[in-house]
Order: structure tokens, then sequence, then C-alpha cells
């Protein structure tokens, strides 16, 4: 599908319409976007923190978005259909042969969507290589990775993790939605984890818009920053 | 001394003084090679640590910010520990790399199963795309690495102590063809060809070799298997790994194939890695015993009655 200067205006669609949206995917008006644990995060991202629009996705100095726990992605596709990334149009229909919105994205088939992903552990280790590349071609731009609590189970992540706090990477920040799902996490530790790894930490709510627009602005000098957002149990 | 793995890391070192775009990834293995690399390139050459998962995404994620990654270790712990890596970090993502692998089908023979990769390019080959690299001299392996960081799609370098003694251009989708003959055509990859052509000296046959083994040139492989072919392939990793080619060079005439290559049975041996050349058959002894009841049964007349190479394992203890 080809996007026209049409689909890429300012749509003027909020975060009161993502529900809407969602609904176009779900079916579902009242339960699904509440139940999304990353709905807060992703809108909050796009609307007030992210250096990028439907127009600089190819720019080399735009911040980049890493969705690493591409299950469930509604709220994303949701919010990159309010922000003119993608047709509303296409939101309806996902997940069907002719539809380019799949139940994981594809940057291939999805414009705006920076990686690839579904199987867990693997967006991490992708945005610490960004953001090296980042760092070596002198860009002011940063990583932003999005991974669930569960995920963290994967060890891939823990390569990420020590390798990201020892080359003090400060190009790189993940955001935890802790939604509680991991069998075997136990509160805290996350972030006890990331500081002891030599992240910058902060643990906020993960529906305050205006804890997470803070917490995720920050960037610490010399050191990768974490934010962990919490959010009702799973 | 100029091995192939030197001549490698001597290329790779190069190739990012060079060029600003190029990134070298490594997980400790070769850092021997790369310290002065990277004290004058510390953001473009990054040894990450025994840490190969993210090794391999590493360098996609370079690449998804525009710059042409090198990323290498041991093929072992390249392409299999870390396949989905390979998988869904370059193809999945659609971005471009160059992997180095080093070690081979049994370079590290002392170092036992765990150190050995003859199905490297056989699970490569479950993916699309990639380019292939069988380099069989030190001066191929520089000449590969160079073509391949020079582009920009998904190239696989396999470098190998084992050498052929002369050297042929490196050219993606080409063969080339050394010698002709009326009899079978012997498909010599990579390291294989100076043993091929040892073995063959005085049979008639054709012998075509390909340092780079993906794309695969079915034009040059069908120009000259004329009508009845019959190709004996000799491949330096597993056995009939480009058979299916093979297969789809002559899907519309009958055809022959004898595939050899390094056996799926783990040897439990370690030793040099020329007992295990030896131990599968890819000795010039070997090759020539199997070209040549290859051909005479391909004559309709009862095979020579020489005794085929008994293969004795010690998992199984018993002659394959």
């Amino acid at each position: 599908m080809t996007i026209t200067d049409t689909d890429r205006r300012a749509t003027g669609l909020g975060y009161d319409d993502l529900p809407r949206l969602m609904s176009l995917m779900t079916g579902d008006e009242k339960h699904s976007h509440a139940a999304t644990s990353t709905l807060d995060v992703v809108w909050v991202l796009y609307d007030r923190v992210l250096r990028v629009t439907p127009e600089t996705v190819a720019d080399p100095g735009r911040d980049r978005f890493y969705l690493s726990k591409g299950h469930g992605p509604m709220a994303y596709y949701a919010t990159l259909a309010a922000k003119g990334f993608l047709p509303v149009s296409w939101l309806s229909g996902w997940a069907t042969w002719d539809s380019p919105l799949g139940h994981h994205p594809d940057r291939v088939l999805v414009p705006g969507v920076e990686i690839s992903s579904g199987s867990l552990g693997h967006g991490l280790p992708l945005a610490l290589g960004s953001a090296l590349g980042i760092r070596a071609q002198g860009l002011d731009a940063r990583v932003v990775v999005l991974v669930g609590d569960a995920e963290l189970d994967e060890g891939s992540n823990h390569e990420a993790l020590e390798l990201a706090g020892a080359m003090r990477l400060e190009q790189l920040t993940v955001v935890v939605v802790d939604n509680g799902s991991s069998t075997w996490n136990e509160p805290g530790l996350i972030a006890r984890r990331l500081a002891t790894e030599g992240w910058a930490v902060a643990t906020v709510d993960g529906r305050d818009h205006a804890q997470l627009e803070a917490a995720l602005s920050r960037r610490a000098p010399g050191r990768p920053t974490a934010v962990v957002a919490e959010v009702e149990a799973k | 001394m100029n091995t192939p793995r030197e001549a490698f890391a001597r290329t790779a070192a190069r190739l990012v003084g060079e060029d600003l775009s190029v990134a070298l990834v490594y997980a400790e293995i070769s850092g021997q090679y790369f310290g002065d690399v990277e004290r004058r390139h510390p953001d473009r050459v990054v040894n990450v640590g025994i840490r190969e998962q993210l090794l391999v995404n590493v360098g996609a994620g370079l690449a998804l910010t525009g710059l042409r990654p090198i990323v290498h270790t041991f093929g072992s712990f390249l392409v299999e520990r870390a396949f989905e890596q390979v998988k869904l970090g370059f193809n999945h993502q659609d971005v471009g790399g160059v992997l180095v692998g080093s070690g081979g089908s049994f370079d590290i023979a002392g170092g036992g199963r765990t150190h050995q990769v003859p199905g490297d390019v056989a699970l490569l080959d479950t993916l699309p795309s990639w380019t292939v690299h069988v380099p069989g001299t030190a001066a191929e392996v520089e000449d590969a690495v160079r073509l391949a960081v020079a582009g920009s799609g998904r190239d696989y370098v396999r470098v190998v102590a084992q050498e052929n003694g002369a050297s042929y251009p490196v050219r993606p989708g080409r063969f080339h063809v050394v010698r002709r003959g009326a009899g079978p055509v012997v498909l010599a990859v990579g390291p294989t060809l100076s043993t091929v052509l040892a073995a063959t000296g005085d049979l008639d046959v054709t012998v075509v070799y390909a340092n780079v083994v993906r794309p695969f040139d079915h034009r040059t492989l069908r120009a000259v298997a004329g009508e009845t072919p019959e190709i004996v392939l000799v491949e330096p990793y597993l056995a009939g790994t480009s058979a299916r080619l093979v297969s789809d060079t002559f899907a519309d005439v009958p055809h022959r194939l004898l595939s050899l290559g390094v056996g799926r049975e783990e040897l439990r041996r370690y030793g040099r890695p020329e007992d295990h050349v030896a131990a599968h058959g890819l000795d010039a002894a070997g090759v020539r015993r199997a070209v040549k009841t290859f051909a005479t049964a391909g004559r309709g007349s009862s095979p020579t009655n020489e005794e085929p190479r008994t293969l004795v394992s010690r998992e199984s203890g018993a002659a394959s």
C-alpha cells in the first residue's frame, strides 16, 4: 500500500481517540484498550518525547522507538495512526491477508515502525547496536526500546543490559512495562538489577503521563537510562 | 605468515580505516588481531565480550542506522548459536551485513564438536538472499571480504585454514571452469579444489570451482555438463548441502549426482584437520575413489573392485 500526502497530514486525533482506533482492530470498545499495558507509554513517547514525525521517518538524526515486546501492538498501531504515520483506514482488517498490520509489527510493511518484533529478547540488543551506530556517527539522537517485564526472562536481554552499562551508552533508553507477568519476577528486582549494571533507573506509574514524560525525557550523562513503568497486574 | 584468518583480520581492519561507514563487531575471538584498529576507531570497532546473541543483533542494530557491519566469531557461535538473531536481526529486519565465521568444519580439530561447524552453510541455506563466500585461499578471503563490505546485501564469508594452490577471481554468481574433460563434472567448492585436482589429474573429468556458492551458478554448470549430466559435488561442509541446487539445474533432464562432503555423524575424534578431511573421504584418495566408482557406474559396468573407505566412529564402533 502507498501513503499519500493526505494520509500524512496531521490527523487532529488525540489520546481520547485511541480507544476508538483500537476498537477498529479489536472490535471491543470497552475493555481491550484499558487492558493494553503499553498504551500510555507509547502515547507519551510519540506525543511528548520522541523527535520523530511522519516526515522524518527516514532522517538519520531522528529519535527511534523500538517496540521489542511486539505482542499486542494495537496501542502502537493506534498511536501511529493518530500521529499520521499510517492511515486510520489500515486499522480495520488487521492481520488479514491484505493488511500490512499483523499481530506482530513488520518494519518493512508499516511506515514508522523501526523494528520487526514478535520473538522476545531481540529489541534491546538491536537497540544497543543502533545506539552504538548513532554514537559512532555523531548523531544527536536516541533509541528508546520498550520491553515487557516477562520479556526480560530472555537471557539475550542480559547480554545487552551488561554491555550498555559497561559502555556508558547514554544514547540508549529502555522502558520496561511491568505488569507483573513474569512468573519468577519479584517487586523491585528489575530496577535493582538495572541499577547494579550501571543504568540510571526511575520507577514510575505507567499510567501517569506527567511521570512518564519526565522520566522518559531525562537522559543521564554517561549512563544508559531505564524507566520501569508499573501498570496494573495482568 | 598470511593465513586466511589473518587475511580476514587485516582486510577488516583496513576497511574500517578506509571507510567511515564500516563497523567491526566481534566477541573476544580474533581479538589478538584487532588491538590496533580498536584503539584507532573505538566507536566503530566493538568487542561485545562473550555474548554471541548480542554480537549478531548489535551488527543488525548498527545496520539499522546505516552502517555496514562486519560481524565475526567462530562459525559455530555465529551461525548456530545465534541463528535466530541471523534470521530476525538481518533477514526479517531486512538489513545488510557481512558475517565472517572462522574455524569451518574442523580447523579446530583438537577442540572437538563444540568448535566444529560443518552445518553452517546448510543452516544459512534455510534463509533467503545470503551470498555465501567460500574462499579457497588467503588472497580470495581478502577479495571476498572487500567485495562483501563494498556491497549492501547479506554476505557470509567462511574463513578456513585449508587452502588451494591457486586463487581465482571472486564473482558472486560465477563459477570457474578449471579443466575440461569428457567424463563427469566435479564441482569443487572452496578449499577442496587442490584436492580435487590432485585426485582427478589423470581422469577424464571436467573440474568446476566455486569460491562463491550462493548464488549458485546454474548456467556454468549446465553449460559444461553436456546432454547426460553426471555431477560430483565436493563440499568442505555438510555433504549434500548444494545437492538441491544441482537438482534444480537439471530438473528437466535425467542426471546423476554424487554428493561428497562432511558426514552427519559425530566422529568424537580430535587429531588434526587432515585427519578429519581423510575420515570424511575428502582427501585425494577418497575423492579419487568416489569419482572413479561414480564414473564407472555411469558406464553401466560393474563398479571398481577397490574397497570403499571404512569410516569408524567411536559412537557406533561400526563401519558406515
